[in-house]
This record gives C-alpha cells, sequence and structure tokens, in this order.
C-alpha cells in the first residue's frame, strides 16, 4: 500500500513531538465541554435553543461524523476532554512525565480485552437516544457519567483503558478509523525488534508508554490507535511516522478480526438505518415509542432494534457467507471468514453515517447561531445572532449527496469484500453473496434516507 | 499515427471497457426518464393533520405538474410545514387551517419537516411528498447493482496493476 510519511518534514515532527499544541487544543476541548455541561444541566430545558444539544448533537456530532472520522480516523480521540481529568489525574501532570503514575494501575480484565463492553454500551445508549438527543439534562447527565466513570477507570486501571476498552463513542470511532486516510506506523519493523527498551510501550522522560496498550512495533490497524502522538516521542530511533495512505487499507490486510468486532460493525450500520426511520422518516408511531422511555412501546423499539442489529442484520450476513462458501469452498473456519468478510460493513456503515448525519446536521444547523449568543437560553444575545430563525441549508442538495455517498460506500464495501475474499481462499467468488448482501442494504438505506 | 500507437490505443481502450460500460450504464439507470405513466396535471387539495410529533398523512405522493394546495391543520400546538426542494413554508395555529400552494413541477422525493419548535422531538417532526409515481426503488437497485459491480472492476484493476 502506498503511503506517504508526514513526519518526514523536520518542522511537522517537531510540532507533533512538541506537548503544548495538542495541550491547548485539550484546553480549548476541556472549556467546550464545561459549557456544554453547564448549559445542559443549568440551561434552558428546550432543546433547540440549549447551547449543551445543539453544539455536541448537532456541531460537534456533524464536525466528527462527517470530517474528522473520515478524514483523520481516531484524530479526535487526541484531544477528546472526557477521559482528560482521569488521565491528569492518574498522571499528576498537564504534559510530560512526572513520575509513577497514581492510582491502582491494574491491568484490564483479560475476558474484557475487546469491542464487547463497548458495543454493550453503545446499544444501551442507543435505544435511548432520541431523548438523550433533545433532552438538555439527560445529555448533560450522560456526558458526566462519562467523565466519571472515566475517572474511576483511570484511578483503577492503568493508561486509558476507559477509551480502549468502554468508550460507546471510541468504540465506533475505531471502527471507522480503519477507512481514515492517515494513521500511525513504524517505519522499520527490525529497528524495533531489536531495541529491547521499548520505550514505546513501557515509557520514558520524554514521553508516556502507549496510553492505549498498543505495542506500536506491532500497529497494523488504526482501530485502537488513539493517535495520541506518545509512540512519536518516546522512540529513541525516529522509527514512528504519522503517514499518509490509501484510505481503508486496514480493511483488506490478512490480520485477525474477531467477532466483537464484526458485531461492532453490524450495530453500527444498524443503529444507523433504525436512526433515519425514526429521525428522518415520517413514521409518528416509531418517534413516539422511541422517546417513551420504560412503556411498553419503547421496549418494542428498543428490542426491535436490538433485534436488528445483532440478530437480523448478522443472521442474513450469516446466510450469505455460507452461500459464498458453497460457492467457493473455503477451508478456513466459518467463524473466521465471517468476522474477515465483516469488513466490508466498514465503508458502507462509515458512508450511511455520514449521509445520516449531513441530513440532520444541514436542516439543524442554524440552531447553532442563537445557541451560540444565548447558550442557556436565558433571553441574552453575546453575538447578536441569537434572533436567527432556522433556516435549513442546502435541503435540496442533501438526497443526491446522500446517495452519492451510499452509492461510494457500497462499491468500496464490494472493493474491500472481494480483496477479502481473494486473501481468504485465493477466490473472489466467496465474497460474491456478501456484495449481494451489501447491495440490498444500500437500497433499505436509500429508500430511508433518500426515498 | 503509428500502427503500434494505434494498437497501445486499441489495447487502452480494451482495458478501460469495463469502466466506461459501468459509466455508461450508471448513467442510464441514474437519468433515464421514468417508466411509470404519466397522469396528466390536475388540481389536488390535501389535507395534511399536524400533531406532535408527526403528519398525518406522512407520505403524500402527487403526479408531476399537480397543482397542489397542503392544508395545514395544527390539531395541539402550533405547527409548521417546510417543504425541502420548493424551499416553501407555512405556519398554522392550534385548530386553524393554512394553505400551502405550488405546482409540483420537480419530480423526486421531498421531505418536509415541521418549522416551528413544537416540543423535544421537533426536529424529528418529518414527512414525504413523492412527486411522480417513478420507478425510484428499481433505479435505486439498479446504480446499487452498477455501484458494487463497479467496485469489483476496482478490486480487480488493483490486483492487475499492483
Amino acid at each position: 500500500m502506498a503511503r506517504y510519511e508526514l513526519t518526514q518534514f523536520a518542522s511537522v515532527r517537531a510540532i507533533l513531538r512538541n506537548r503544548w499544541p495538542q495541550l491547548v487544543l485539550q484546553l480549548v476541548a476541556v472549556a467546550g465541554l464545561l459549557l456544554v455541561l453547564l448549559a445542559a444541566l443549568v440551561g434552558t430545558p428546550v432543546g433547540s435553543r440549549n447551547f449543551g444539544v445543539v453544539a455536541v448533537w448537532i456541531g460537534w456530532w456533524a464536525v466528527l461524523m462527517i470530517l474528522a472520522v473520515p478524514a483523520a480516523g481516531r484524530g479526535w480521540c487526541a484531544i477528546c476532554p472526557l477521559p482528560l481529568p482521569g488521565e491528569w489525574l492518574q498522571r499528576r501532570s498537564l504534559l510530560g512525565p512526572q513520575g509513577p503514575a497514581f492510582g491502582l494501575g491494574l491491568r484490564w480484565p483479560r475476558r474484557l480485552r475487546n469491542l464487547w463492553p463497548q458495543n454493550v454500551i453503545f446499544a444501551a445508549v442507543a435505544v435511548v437516544s432520541a431523548v438523550v438527543l433533545t433532552q438538555p439534562r439527560l445529555t448533560g447527565l450522560v456526558l458526566a457519567g462519562l467523565i466519571l466513570a472515566a475517572i474511576a477507570v483511570s484511578l483503577v486501571f492503568e493508561r486509558r483503558s476507559f477509551c480502549r476498552y468502554l468508550c460507546p463513542v471510541g468504540g465506533f470511532i475505531g471502527l471507522y478509523a480503519q477507512a481514515a486516510p492517515i494513521g500511525i506506523r513504524v517505519k522499520d519493523t527490525t529497528v524495533c525488534a531489536s531495541h529491547r527498551e521499548k520505550t514505546c510501550y513501557t515509557g520514558s522522560d520524554q514521553g508516556y508508554g502507549c496510553p492505549w496498550q498498543v505495542y506500536p512495533g506491532a500497529l497494523a490497524r488504526n482501530s485502537a490507535c488513539g493517535l495520541c502522538l506518545e509512540c512519536l516521542r518516546t522512540c529513541p530511533h525516529d522509527n514512528v511516522a504519522v503517514v499518509l495512505r490509501t484510505p481503508g487499507s486496514d480493511l483488506s490486510g490478512s490480520s485477525r478480526r474477531g467477532l466483537d468486532e464484526a458485531f461492532k460493525g453490524f450495530l453500527m450500520l444498524g443503529s444507523a438505518a433504525v436512526y433515519a426511520a425514526v429521525m428522518l422518516g415520517p413514521w409518528g408511531a416509531l418517534k413516539s415509542a422511541a422517546a417513551a422511555i420504560g412503556a411498553w412501546s419503547w421496549a418494542g423499539y428498543a428490542a426491535g432494534l436490538l433485534l436488528f442489529a445483532f440478530s437480523v442484520l448478522p443472521g442474513t450476513f450469516l446466510g450469505a457467507v455460507l452461500l459464498g462458501r458453497r460457492v467457493s469452498p473455503s477451508a478456513a473456519s466459518l467463524r473466521h471468514v465471517f468476522s474477515s468478510l465483516s469488513a466490508a460493513l466498514v465503508p458502507l456503515g462509515l458512508s450511511a453515517w455520514v449521509a445520516f448525519s449531513l441530513a440532520f446536521a444541514l436542516v439543524n444547523l442554524s440552531y447553532l447561531w442563537p445557541a451560540l449568543s444565548d447558550p442557556m437560553g436565558w433571553g441574552w444575545d453575546l453575538l447578536g445572532t441569537a434572533g436567527v430563525a432556522w433556516t435549513p441549508y442546502l435541503s435540496s442538495a442533501v438526497p443526491g449527496v446522500q446517495a452519492m455517498l451510499l452509492l461510494g460506500g457500497l462499491g468500496w464495501s464490494a472493493w474491500v469484500a472481494v480483496r477479502m475474499g481473494r486473501a481468504l481462499n485465493g477466490d473472489e467468488r466467496i465474497a460474491w453473496p456478501v456484495v449481494g448482501w451489501c447491495v440490498l442494504m444500500t437500497v433499505g438505506l436509500l429508500w430511508l434516507l433518500v426515498g | 499515427m503509428s500502427r503500434s500507437t494505434w494498437s497501445r490505443i486499441r489495447r487502452g481502450l480494451r482495458r478501460e471497457a469495463p469502466a466506461v460500460a459501468l459509466g455508461l450504464a450508471g448513467a442510464l439507470v441514474a437519468f433515464l426518464p421514468g417508466l411509470g405513466t404519466s397522469a396528466a396535471p390536475v388540481e389536488r387539495s390535501l389535507r395534511v393533520e399536524a400533531s406532535r410529533y408527526a403528519y398525518a398523512p406522512g407520505v403524500i405522493t402527487v403526479n408531476a405538474g399537480d397543482h397542489v394546495t397542503l392544508e395545514l391543520v395544527a390539531t395541539d400546538v402550533v405547527h409548521g410545514i417546510y417543504l425541502d426542494g420548493y424551499d416553501l413554508q407555512v405556519t398554522a395555529d392550534p385548530g386553524q387551517t393554512a394553505r400551502l400552494s405550488f405546482v409540483a413541477d420537480r419530480p423526486g422525493t421531498f421531505r418536509f419537516r415541521c418549522s416551528v419548535t413544537c416540543g423535544p422531538l421537533h426536529p424529528f417532526m418529518i414527512g414525504k411528498l413523492r412527486v411522480g409515481g417513478g420507478p425510484f426503488l428499481w433505479r435505486w437497485a439498479g446504480m446499487a447493482i452498477v455501484a458494487a459491480l463497479a467496485g469489483v472492476w476496482g478490486a480487480r484493476r488493483w490486483r492487475a496493476t499492483s
């Protein structure tokens, strides 16, 4: 795969190694989070007038899903304010290493070193999201809960265990970061092999050992790399690089995928489809059910979402995989073929989320201007934009762009499936039914989002 | 031009033939006029009831060219309609009827959405206007198949060149 080292330039390397630019961005993000929390918890209860709701679910979400994840993968994780209080407490420092870590420093339990906890937490948030997205207090409570959980985990477990194994946002950013054109990789693995101290993992006076508990010398995929740049600082041989590479390079490699990652793909694709139906569809009963938390109708909605994401999608996908194995018998186990071919879910899922977010964000973006001028909804007009009326942006163009995104994502998924099929079996025919499955899924998404 | 140049061009065309064919197929599926019956335009008056957080009916279908009047009736609080694609809007007070008239001269599917904050789920209060009964689903299916074939061809091509 083609790759281009951004850190070959001394100036880029110097900026990325310097802790101050990253800290400034982190402090800006923390200040933004504090304002969001304040507005969400004590501001107006009207969601479309509350800075907390508008900034998080329209501003931040749009930037994250439409720009940050597709372009920079886990770049957001490098400045995300949610784990920072816990991390600063654990490190006893805002900048470089200051001695031993504070807290118990336990290793994350072996049984939980996978994506299942993140899948469960994301699913738990997903079934109440119609309410969380619109109710400022709930938005504030969810964010405060995540911050407190991150602090607690930082004091008990080592490094960024919360981000790596629990954060529901980090889980799907990691999945889609595999499609991103940017990543961290070592230049020469033999240098890593001969480096006995492995300071990229253990840390040195120049920086921390990988907070994401990844050994950069063996880093082959973006999923778990938080782009925190510590390995760039701790490598004494200047053997770590930030690279531009062919987007989606991680998706057709031979590295093993687990069922947890496959189900992360189903959960994300399934929730994108359900959100499109609930938030952009014409079915009032579905919206009411999604918002009636605790009622039987909500229980039916939640069960439907979970069944669709964890049973219908994987079940039909399994059918496609079985058909592929019939067309082209493979010596690889069914589990391995299933997990490997699930890489095809990543481009389609990412394009579905971008298409969904585009419609949601552009229609509601104009709520941001009054919310910026009157963050609490208390009648202020700090920027003179408090009276700006709601105006949907580019509503004529959005459906066409959504269709192009979904069709592009499908083409990319077919590309990934065929390459993965060849890597598995030396024969692309094993992937053909999965390509057909992606076609059907895309037609469904087009119907929900554009039709 | 020499014989070898012609030969190179022929080889190139042969190599790119699938891409050209896929491009043509995609354009054909995307821009081919609808196969549905094109009914003569009529005057059409439709009553749309708005209550939190849905319109009834939620999906409205008209023929291309129809002169449409939407009679919006808000049954609980103030609601509005903003029609995507046509950039038209109207607001109705509770119990009142507001009218929105337009010529449905743009075929396709358009969302209409509440334009007045009416409660927590207000951003999700959406309906659909279908203009023309064209075979949209078949068109998407056709375009999806073309996109998938393009991906398969791309993977084969990638292998051949790398």
